[in-house]
């Protein structure tokens, strides 16, 4: 890393498309990835989906870091806070309720 | 410290629109603590929007294979169309981060230019989900048909909508660009309706990830 460019330069200079134009690129890929992964049966199920699940995750990173500028912001990162709150109970609501509906009781 | 710094620039808050340049290091939109508090805002809402979307998931996960003698995914799911669909909206996501851009480098006519695309883009998504779900519907494939129909056309619809709801979010967000240029508090709007679509984006990815891609390898 050049040491301190990047600070003045965001103070002077115009901002540079670069690091959207990256995070489209790789955007691309790993979707380009995922469905390549899928479509020509090169894996087992069980392991396919967990690494689809592990691209699409990354393309959460993806989104969050190129485009949506969540490093940035004023004060401290409340935001994030939220943010990783909302995942842990979104992906707890999606496996709880894939794990609890798994037992075949009678019943339900 | 944040009030009183507010306070010293309170008057100036609203008239100014030097958009070029961050004088103070800062982007345009995080310069007034009033205009900052309501990015923070937003991503609260995010947070929260995500866990509809979490719920409408595991409906879906659990009612998948409920097919009920009809349609399967695998026999429903036109491969060119959803990728598409993908396509257009991760390359939406891409122009909606431009128009960010150009809006912190106080360029007016760029910022325009990049929303109007992005909102193109989001129509034409949108025109080929309903295109999507009306051939569905014509194979008799309509919501009413079994559990695994309700769950995918809630969730996928309840995406859609978003994104219909984003275009005209999008559209009077330009309007008022166009009408004042510029200042923190449009910034501020350009920032937050660019982090929605970013965030639909995001939805999408697991969409194409959970109910498309799975169900053809399923």
């Amino acid at each position: 890393m050049s040491h301190g460019n990047g600070h003045a330069e965001a103070g002077e200079h115009r901002h540079s498309p670069a690091m959207y134009i990256v995070g489209y690129v790789l955007s691309l890929v790993l979707t380009a990835v995922a469905f390549w992964l899928a479509l020509t049966h090169a894996m087992a199920i069980g392991p396919l989906m967990w690494v689809l699940m592990i691209l699409a995750g990354l393309q959460i990173i993806v989104q969050l870091y190129f485009f949506m500028h969540v490093t940035e912001g004023d004060g401290p990162p409340f935001h994030s806070v939220a943010l990783v709150l909302g995942l842990i109970f979104t992906f707890a609501i999606a496996l709880m309720s894939i794990w609890i509906m798994s037992f075949h009781s009678m019943v339900a | 410290m944040a009030v009183a710094e507010h306070a010293a620039h309170a008057p100036a808050g609203a008239a100014h629109a030097h958009g070029a340049g961050p004088a103070d290091g800062r982007p345009l939109e995080y310069r007034d603590p009033h205009q900052s508090v309501k990015i923070l805002g937003f991503w609260l809402f995010l947070a929260t929007d995500m866990l509809l979307f979490a719920c409408l998931f595991a409906t879906y996960l659990v009612l998948r294979t409920h097919t009920d003698g009809g349609p399967t995914a695998r026999e429903l799911f036109d491969i060119p169309g959803f990728t598409a669909e993908t396509f257009i909206l991760l390359t939406s996501s891409f122009t909606g981060g431009l128009a960010t851009l150009c809006m912190r480098n106080g360029n007016k006519k760029w910022l325009m230019a990049w929303l109007a695309v992005t909102m193109l883009l989001g129509l034409s998504f949108v025109g080929l989900e309903a295109k999507e779900f009306a051939a569905d519907v014509a194979e008799g494939a309509n919501m009413q048909r079994s559990a695994f129909l309700s769950a995918f056309f809630t969730l996928v619809g309840t995406h859609g909508s978003h994104v219909s709801v984003g275009i005209v979010w999008m559209f009077l967000t330009l309007l008022q660009v166009a009408r004042r240029g510029i200042t923190e508090i449009t910034a501020r709007k350009v920032f937050i309706v660019n982090l929605y679509w970013h965030f639909l984006d995001v939805v999408w990815v697991f969409i194409f990830t959970v109910v498309y891609l799975s169900g053809v390898v399923m």
